[in-house]
């Protein structure tokens, strides 16, 4: 008796965001070894396409635009280059600076999913006949029984990119496909794999980098954009202890480069605790003033449904950060949280990313920060 | 597949496939005084005879380069230096402004780096500059004119060019015309004899002949200033060693593309007004770029070969993809470099509006097209267009 072949997956039109990076290219190939039909294309979105840095990494140079070519042809499927640098610049780039304008630290990589190749790269694909964007990000989508979609950690804990995914919600997710999520590897095995795929990207260096700040240097960008703005430095209780030329300059939890003559009087170490646009002041103090016990968090985005009512959670507050456990609630839009144990240098801006095991619930953007004082 | 790019590149023919590869095997430098190098040279000077007479033109008057590109820097840019050489006050370059880019960046070029006035002539909607636009621009001051430059059929949205009228003004003044044939080249009569032109371009893979090889047609009286300088090959302008196979086939295929030249007017023009027609039918709005009246002994017209649309409320990415997608082959308009779709700077130059120039699709058709192509772009083009503005323009 002959067996009964299990049912094909079915055969998808897929448009993988190839970057010129390796993760994108062995995702693209992994997505065109699936047996689906794969169109490779590259965002443009540097407002000067024709910027080209040797060795450069990121994502906005006709270099790596070449690099992401190349593994189309290799992958052999068709590709091509859209220019979303318009819509780049101003959901991404114009809110990153007004964000650390307004005093907060936002992460670029996250709008980017949500606004562009979730949104506006996602959007124009569908409308063109694909089912779904495929990326090189380290998550993985989940059907649960009910066909449920649910977006869940990277096999691999180590690198797993779920945090950056976490604004995604249903609609988006039931796009999305992750072919590198289910990979426990290395960097290096995924090296290989490209390497034996014939990809000359292999030997790629790694993109850490925004990718819209070509050189890493993100003081200079801002300074650039936003010019100086001399403000004082004080300590909690407003005493001056030095100046600063930009506020934007500053992260909550630095404690490198705040140039402050006059030591503490206890001698330890003092940090950034609070940024205040308004009266342009940057606050520092003793480490202990930065443990967090409590904050909201606005403009919550749900991978499914909205919880109802509070909840246990782990959190993830940063894209390379660890995991700890709040409670949550959800409270007439504005998310509550309280963290079991304090935690340090959390920053308006920021999101938080809350996990339920693997599973993203969903995320948020960090509003205010409740401290305790030592004492607390 | 339907391959309806040939604006691109158009398939070798057999017989230049032939006579290249009857030479790739043959040792000779054709600059070399033995038996190798004289027959490596008897070669190449009948192939340059082919050239010169399916062209209109002496046998001396051929500059083999290695393609179009070079071709018009060195008219543009050799020119230039000669003229202004000859006299300083010579620095002003008239060019059209739907030039491809291998003339329009040369001549750039010269503006940014050598002192150079450009000065861009008028279009009308169709993209062609009339003569009366020469002749003003030249009498603003017909001593400061180094050369200009106009092509003899646009590349892009087809329309071709009053080349001869334009030279009698040009010849009036003393100002060296240069044109850039190369899409002409076996679809027009293209006599550079007649045509009073200083120098012309053409191209071996536009017309069934191999890459890499082309020819600037230059007046005896002309000596531009070399581009590349080094054994003094070719008149002493373009200098290199000779690709003895490549020139041989680009003979063949040259003489070809001038004798099947009514054929194809005919036939390939037939099925490129077919095309036409079925666009239209399936996407009532597009707009044809270009003059739509065929070229004909008493009308300048487009190329036969041309069907470029636009269609409005659509990206010509998305369409080239959804085409793309169903084994059809077309092209925005002409190739970009960086990959990133920018408006074609022709049809800016016809004032037509930048958002709608961002919806443009350029079929070319060439020697292999067959009415099979064009049903497949009959049956394709319109959900293409209705998916494609569906997504919109991003």
């Amino acid at each position: 008796m002959t067996e009964i072949p299990a049912a094909p997956q079915r055969r998808l039109r897929v448009l993988a965001a190839m970057s010129g990076g390796v993760d994108s290219a062995v995702a693209a190939a992994r997505a065109a070894e699936a047996g689906h039909d794969v169109t490779g294309v590259h965002l443009a979105l540097s407002a000067n396409p024709q910027s080209f840095r040797t060795g450069a990494r990121g994502c906005c140079t006709i270099e790596d635009s070449r690099d992401a070519r190349r593994a189309a042809d290799v992958i052999g499927i068709p590709f091509y280059v859209w220019d979303l640098a318009d819509r780049f610049r101003e959901d991404v780039v114009e809110d990153f600076v007004a964000e650390y304008e307004a005093g907060r630290t936002p992460n670029p990589c996250l709008r980017c999913n949500e606004k562009i190749k979730f949104a506006a790269l996602l959007d124009k694909a569908l409308a063109l006949g694909f089912d779904a964007v495929a990326t090189g990000h380290y998550a993985q989508v989940v059907t649960d029984a009910d066909g449920n979609r649910e977006l869940h950690r990277a096999s691999d804990m180590a690198k797993d990119q779920s945090y950056v995914l976490g604004v995604l919600d249903d609609r988006q997710l039931a796009h999305a496909m992750f072919p590198l999520g289910d990979t426990v590897t290395t960097k290096d095995e995924i090296r290989a794999e490209a390497e034996r795929r014939g990809l000359a990207v292999a030997k790629k260096p790694d993109s850490h980098d925004i990718c819209f700040i070509a050189d890493g240097d993100t003081q200079g960008f801002l300074a650039n954009r936003l010019g100086r703005a001399e403000g004082d430095i004080v300590d909690e209780s407003g005493t001056k202890l030095g100046t600063h030329e930009g506020a934007y300059g500053y992260t909550i939890g630095q404690r490198k480069g705040l140039r402050i003559g006059t030591p503490a009087p206890d001698g330890k170490p003092r940090y950034v605790l609070d940024i205040s646009p308004v009266n342009n002041t940057v606050t520092v103090g003793p480490v202990e003033a930065l443990d967090v016990t409590a904050l909201t968090a606005i403009k919550p985005r749900w991978c499914g449904t909205a919880p109802a009512g509070p909840g246990t959670y782990t959190a993830q507050l940063r894209a390379h950060g660890g995991e700890t456990p709040v409670s949550a609630e959800l409270v007439d839009g504005t998310l509550h949280v309280t963290f079991d144990e304090p935690v340090r240098g959390v920053a308006p801006g920021q999101a938080i990313v809350l996990y339920d095991g693997t599973r993203v619930v969903g995320s948020a953007t960090i509003a205010t920060t409740g401290r305790a004082t030592a004492a607390a | 597949m339907a391959y309806l790019d040939h604006a691109a590149t158009t398939p070798m023919l057999p017989e230049a496939v032939e006579a290249m590869t009857a030479q790739l095997t043959v040792v000779g430098n054709a600059s070399s005084l033995h038996a190798a190098g004289r027959r490596a040279r008897r070669t190449v000077e009948e192939a340059r005879e082919t050239l010169a007479d399916a062209l209109g033109a002496r046998p001396s008057e051929v500059v083999l380069t290695s393609g179009g590109t070079e071709a018009d820097n060195l008219a543009v840019k050799g020119l230039f230096w000669a003229r202004r050489a000859a006299d300083p006050a010579r620095i002003r370059v008239l060019a059209s402004p739907v030039e491809h880019h291998a003339v329009l960046d040369a001549v750039h070029w010269l503006g940014e780096h050598e002192g150079a006035t450009i000065e861009y002539l008028p279009v009308d909607a169709y993209g062609r500059v009339h003569p009366e636009a020469l002749r003003a621009a030249i009498e603003r001051n017909p001593d400061d004119v180094a050369l200009a430059t106009v092509m003899w059929a646009n590349n892009e949205i087809g329309t071709v060019m009053p080349i001869r009228q334009l030279a009698d003004v040009a010849a009036e003044f003393d100002v060296p015309l240069h044109a850039d044939a190369v899409q002409a080249f076996g679809q027009l009569p293209v006599d550079f004899g007649a045509s009073g032109l200083a120098a012309m371009t053409v191209s071996g893979h536009k017309v069934g002949g191999p890459y890499g090889i082309g020819a600037l047609l230059l007046g005896r009286e002309y000596a531009p200033v070399p581009v590349l300088h080094g054994g003094g090959q070719e008149r002493h302008v373009r200098s290199g060693t000779l690709d003895v196979p490549a020139v041989a086939a680009f003979a063949v295929a040259g003489r070809i593309a001038a004798e099947r030249r009514d054929w194809f007017a005919r036939e390939i023009g037939g099925l490129r007004d077919e095309l036409i027609a079925a666009v239209r039918a399936a996407a009532p709005d597009a707009i044809l770029g270009g003059d739509p009246a065929p070229a004909g002994p008493d009308t300048l017209g487009r190329l036969p070969a041309n069907a470029h649309f636009t269609f409005p409320g659509c990206e010509g990415d998305s369409l080239l993809l959804l085409l793309d997608a169903q084994g059809i082959e077309c092209s925005t308009g002409s190739a970009c470099t960086a990959g990133v779709a920018q408006p074609s700077h022709v049809l800016l130059a016809t004032g037509t509006d930048p958002d709608l120039a961002r919806g443009t699709l350029r079929f070319s058709l060439g020697h292999t097209t067959t009415r099979a192509d064009i049903e497949a772009v009959a049956k394709a083009i319109g959900p293409a267009v209705e998916r494609a503005r569906s997504a919109g323009l991003s």
